[in-house]
């Protein structure tokens, strides 16, 4: 076991990948800020004193302080508070433990359904291919915000209205996740065409492999690089997706903000000088969504995959 | 004066663990009317050399000493002399013709533009120029074709555009980088006679860049064999074929397989895999040897498939016959060549041996039943376990997120579903060193494998069923000669010690001859006739068959 | 076909989501009035006679009434298109130029420093969604400088059925804002896909063939590399413009922009049914149309293409 773990370090080490990335300083400063957003995020109650969905912590007396470093502020609250008195800084990393939830579970929802269809669309091929490719072209009309609205909508439609905040954030990711898997399947598919020509798939049929099994075992690991760095920009967009929803109005509500709702919230505050409000859910949200594009990025060019 | 002169020219590649030379203190020099040839395998450096000679290497590499004096002038002495000299004084010919035109401009327009680029010409002169040029390189019609796109024209016509384009301000030196490798023969010795013919008329110093010794005895003056960035030796062409003094050319030569006799092994001096002696073909303790019975073990009926070319349209008009009512048979325990150029339809007679395809009418049987009428999973893998093949290329014939391990042992397991994890490991081992290859090969990714011994690793997956058929679909054609011979070797010896019948699919006739029993011509999709061998070569029957082995470049040439 | 499928997609949005009838009237109508309305409006017949009908009303532009605001859907659609289409029309000029002649310029200065830093904002514009440029463009330059208005469109001309703001200062000003905030994000977005593509291209064997017979680098820039570059440009203009009347439901919305997006996200919000599955069927209209002008232009500009189609037909 000690040799097998051993062995996989150092090729890991001696690969490629791990060689460009350690000579990209971007890439590691981004990873190291993606890892410093989620560790803060996801372990909030740690990182925090303060709990701003705590109704008997707030004060209104702390309401509208500016940030510390200001003539007004107050050391312990580091990015100044709300109109309700809580903490930005606590409120920024719960919105965006709800932002990154969100947009990982789209990812993974459009992931999954994207090159599930796309992996079989490619490997089946005929009608069946060509009924999943016409649905992501049609869908693909549609772009994708306009896609989550409608959805969303709809939702508003069908559930009532006050089971609709209870289900927004998963209304949300089937929104955003709806919205995103043709992405997924197109580039699934092209790779699976790709890799469906190759002799080992030859070999492995001729040998006597079922489908199933060359689908999975063989054709999805030799996939997973492009849908990987498309995953990786999806993330970034799936965040943005959301927060646009949010800020919009239609995604989750005030009672347990996402950084789009912080944004919307603080919008209203924007003219009469709170700017800290709006500013720094907004800053937090470009810094999150560049260095994941940055990562996306440099993931792209190394693994240099032809996309579409 | 020496027109082209390369002295001491080294060219390096900053990679990431280490500096590679691509070519190391080379020195060649170039008359003018002379043709010359550059040889050497992949990796030699040969198109090193001959894009330094126009300033065209690739990042990250750069001449790192040396010089290269055209005419008197040094080259990289200033850098606006290369300019000057591109397409000017130097013309070069790529290996496609398929992508080395710009698809969304009129031939005419590249001619015109190049012509006006190097020559003060009005557009009338020009195209006037250009229309000679066009019908001198042997183009019909040059008048109307003039204002066709690139993709209106088939390969062989394609490469005669670029090589009008070439030549198009009277270059007095042509680089031709691997100008007939795309083509198929018939096709590649018109390229070659027009070359030779230019090369007189004009009064041109050629440089021919190519991997194939038939090319080169029949079209060179001189030769250069180059290996590793190294220049091995350097002569006329016919002392360099017939008594070459380095050991290398030696190998090289005695590995090109002969178009005139049937050899029995190919002599190999320097072996990939040092480690391993006489081939030991392990495996035959576990095989369950069939003796060969007097019977065809294959027999095909009046086989046809019918591609079509759009999806939609279930009519004929578009649809492309790629096999054409063929009908022949396999001998159990005989070799069977295919031959024919590209499009003959060949792989898809053989893609349908092995079931990848069905025919769209006709019938094999196989051990005399019939394989193309199956429906079930479970008789129809009794025939996958018997029939088993080996591609042409070997980077993608083997899955790259696999252990050697695990892509050899995926048909053991299939095949014998109780077997247990030790015989596993030791079948493999088995299978590993009677194809040459050492046990910690297993544990090992493809990708840490060179083409020949990943094509040893195709065969190892193959002979893991115990089949009795061995489709090779142009198994050697992505290996360099001396890898070749070995691997032709193996599969010898391997087809003589398990009793294989092997059905062996080429485009090359001398490969042809020395694996093959006998051999059926292919082209468009129709057989043109199936012969022993040695009559086929000897006294073809066909005008398609003669024609291709009088247009097959021969090294013997060079003894007429 | 497109049409077809969004048409019905509109359609069950009428028919399955929420009963048509609650949203229409109040709590206290008895059961028989809403029988009775149900029957006038057709609610009874057959699901396709009810889909014919509203095929054969969409395309005479009836789309019903909005539920909320009460007025016929068709009329507060045609009062807004003006607004939308302004925006969209400058904002995809603004995106597809300036996008197009930035990705063309990194794409040949690879490795310059002005191309590291247009990159890199490039890659910034990806990750900054619209509405957050849209606030710090409000903040900027109606809150701090106070130069250009924050909201509406400013004063318009009425040109019969058409209402324009180019015509009067406080329009042309107004616009500023919304249509440089909407292009920002595909411009970036064009800047890499033309970079990408020039790249690629400038990688071929027939540009290095160019190189070879000694064509100047500017004709192998301008000439051969940018023609073939542009190809795929044609598709990416027609997929922008559709995109971006979809973001402009957000660029509207910060900045209150009278258009159909700002119409649109209000009918969201109350679920007036009848805006939502007319504007659907609105976009869906403008993609075909997109689509079908797409063709068109690749018919005339890939000599591929055209000798294909000459042989089908021929």
């Amino acid at each position: 076991m000690d040799n097998k773990n051993l062995t996989l370090i150092s090729r890991i080490k001696d690969s490629d990948i791990y060689f460009s990335f350690i000579k990209s300083p971007t890439a590691i400063l981004s990873t190291l800020i993606l890892i410093i957003i989620f560790f803060c995020s996801f372990f909030v109650e740690l990182v925090t004193p303060y709990n701003p969905f705590d109704p008997s912590s707030l004060s209104l007396m702390d309401a509208f302080t500016p940030p510390s470093w200001t003539e007004e502020g107050l050391s312990k609250f580091i990015l100044g508070t709300d109109g309700q008195g809580r903490d930005m800084l606590s409120t920024i990393l719960y919105g965006s433990r709800i932002s990154l939830i969100v947009g990982f579970s789209a990812v993974i929802f459009a992931l999954v359904l994207g090159v599930g269809l796309g992996l079989s669309a490619g490997y089946f091929g005929g009608k069946y291919e060509m009924i999943v490719m016409r649905l992501t072209d049609v869908q693909l009309t549609v772009p994708s915000i306009l896609m989550a609205l409608l959805v969303d909508g709809i939702a508003r439609g069908i559930i009532s209205r006050e089971l609709h905040d209870e289900m927004a954030i998963y209304v949300l990711i089937f929104a955003i996740g709806i919205s995103e898997w043709p992405q997924f399947a197109r580039v699934s598919r092209a790779a699976t065409l790709v890799e469906k020509n190759k002799d080992y798939v030859s070999a492995s049929t001729i040998i006597g492999v079922s489908n199933i099994i060359i689908m999975f075992k063989h054709i999805l690991p030799n996939i997973m690089r492009p849908v990987l760095v498309i995953g990786t920009i999806g993330l970034a967009l799936a965040i943005i997706a959301e927060a646009t929803l949010s800020f919009l109005g239609v995604g989750v509500p005030p009672t347990t903000p996402s950084l789009g709702t912080l944004i919307r919230l603080g919008n209203d505050f924007l003219f009469s000088g709170e700017w800290w409000i709006t500013f720094f859910p907004a800053i937090f949200l470009v810094i999150l969504a560049f260095s994941i594009n940055l990562l996306g990025d440099w993931m792209r060019d190394t693994l240099n995959p032809k996309l579409n | 004066m020496t027109f082209l002169k390369i002295n001491n020219l080294s060219v390096n590649y900053e990679m990431r663990r280490e500096t590679v030379y691509a070519a190391k203190e080379v020195n060649i020099n170039v008359e003018k009317g002379e043709i010359l040839g550059l040889v050497g395998e992949s990796g030699s450096g040969k198109s090193t050399v001959g894009n330094a000679i126009i300033n065209l290497i690739d990042e990250p590499g750069k001449v790192s000493g040396g010089s290269i004096i055209l005419d008197g002038t040094d080259i990289y002495e200033k850098p606006e002399n290369i300019l000057k000299l591109r397409g000017k004084k130097i013309g070069l010919i790529f290996q496609d013709p398929q992508t080395s035109l710009n698809p969304i401009l009129t031939i005419g327009e590249q001619l015109i533009e190049t012509i006006q680029t190097h020559l003060k010409l009005n557009t009338e002169e020009a195209k006037n120029k250009a229309i000679n040029l066009l019908k001198e390189v042997g183009i019909k019609d040059a008048e109307t074709r003039f204002n066709n796109y690139p993709h209106q024209f088939s390969g062989g016509m394609r490469q005669r555009v670029v090589i009008s384009l070439a030549l198009c301000c009277e270059p007095e030196l042509l680089i031709a980088d691997e100008p007939t490798t795309a083509l198929d023969v018939s096709i590649q010795s018109q390229i070659l006679d027009l070359i030779k013919r230019l090369t007189k008329e004009r009064n041109l110093a050629v440089i021919l860049i190519t991997h194939d010794m038939g090319v080169i005895s029949e079209t060179t003056d001189r030769v250069a064999v180059m290996k590793n960035g190294d220049l091995v030796e350097i002569g006329p062409t016919k002392e360099i074929l017939t008594k070459p003094k380095e050991i290398y050319t030696k190998a090289l030569v005695s590995s090109v397989p002969p178009t005139n006799k049937k050899i029995d092994r190919f002599k190999i001096i320097e072996k990939e895999n040092k480690t391993q002696g006489e081939t030991n073909i392990k495996i035959l303790n576990r095989w369950t040897k069939k003796d060969i019975i007097d019977q065809d073990l294959v027999k095909v009926k009046n086989l046809s498939k019918t591609f079509d070319d759009n999806f939609f349209t279930e009519s004929t008009k578009n649809s492309v016959m790629a096999v054409d009512d063929v009908s022949f048979s396999i001998k159990e325990g005989e070799s069977f060549g295919l031959v024919g150029e590209s499009g003959s339809g060949k792989s898809t007679i053989a893609k349908m041996i092995v079931n990848l395809y069905g025919p769209s009418s006709g019938d094999i049987d196989f051990d005399n039943v019939c394989i193309t009428k199956i429906k079930s999973n479970k008789e129809m893998m009794k025939f996958r376990k018997q029939i088993q093949m080996i591609f042409q290329d070997p980077y993608s014939s083997l899955n790259g997120r696999l252990k050697v391990k695990d892509i050899i042992s995926e048909p053991i397991k299939l095949h014998n579903p109780s077997i247990s994890t030790k015989d596993i490991d030791s079948y493999i081992y088995d299978l590993l060193e009677s194809v040459e290859l050492t046990q910690q090969s297993a544990e090992r990714y493809p990708h840490e494998f060179s083409g020949g011994q990943r094509q040893r690793i195709s065969i190892a997956r193959a002979l893991a069923t115990q089949p009795r058929l061995l489709v090779c679909d142009e198994p050697t054609s992505a290996l360099d000669v001396s890898i070749q011979a070995q691997i032709l070797n193996l599969l010898k010896d391997l087809q003589e010690q398990l009793n294989l019948t092997i059905l062996f699919i080429s485009h090359d006739l001398p490969v042809v001859r020395q694996m093959c029993d006998r051999i059926g011509v292919l082209k468009n999709g129709k057989i043109c006739e199936i012969s022993e061998t040695e009559e086929l070569f000897k006294d073809p029957s066909h005008d398609y068959t003669k024609e291709l082995l009088k247009l097959m470049p021969k090294i013997e040439s060079i003894y007429n | 076909m497109v049409m077809l499928v969004v048409a019905f997609v509109s359609f069950s949005l009428f028919n399955f989501v929420g009963d048509p009838i609650n949203n229409m009237v109040g709590e206290e109508t008895s059961d028989e009035d809403r029988a009775e309305l149900r029957e006038t409006l057709g609610l009874t017949d057959p699901i396709y006679i009810q889909f014919s009908r509203f095929v054969i009303n969409a395309s005479k532009g009836n789309f019903g009434i909005s539920y909320q605001l009460k007025r016929p859907v068709s009329e507060l659609i045609s009062e807004r298109l003006p607004a939308t289409i302004e925006l969209v029309l400058l904002s995809a000029l603004i995106a597809l130029v300036s996008g197009t002649l930035l990705g063309v310029y990194t794409g040949i200065n690879r490795k310059g420093f002005l191309s590291d830093i247009i990159l890199a904002i490039s890659l910034l514009g990806v990750s900054l969604p619209t509405f957050v440029i849209g606030i710090l463009f409000i903040y900027l330059f109606a809150v701090i400088l106070g130069i250009l208005p924050s909201f509406g469109r400013g004063e318009v001309v009425s040109l019969g059925y058409w209402t324009t703001g180019f015509l009067t200062l406080s329009g042309l000003k107004a616009i500023i804002l919304p249509s440089v905030t909407l292009s920002l994000f595909q411009m970036t977005y064009i800047i890499r896909l033309v970079r990408a593509e020039m790249m690629e291209i400038l990688q071929t064997d027939y540009i290095k063939f160019a190189r070879a017979r000694g064509i100047s680098e500017k004709s192998i820039h301008y000439k051969h590399a940018l023609k073939n570059g542009l190809i795929p440009v044609i598709t990416i203009a027609g997929i922008n413009i559709g995109t971006l009347i979809a973001f402009s439901i957000i660029t509207e919305t910060v900045f209150q922009w009278p258009g159909m997006g700002f119409l649109f996200i209000q009918a969201v919000q109350f679920v007036d049914i009848p805006i939502m599955s007319a504007y659907l069927v609105f976009i869906a209209f403008v993609f075909v149309m997109i689509n079908f002008i797409v063709d068109i232009l690749y018919y005339f500009i890939d000599p591929r293409i055209r000798v294909k189609a000459e042989a089908v037909s021929g």
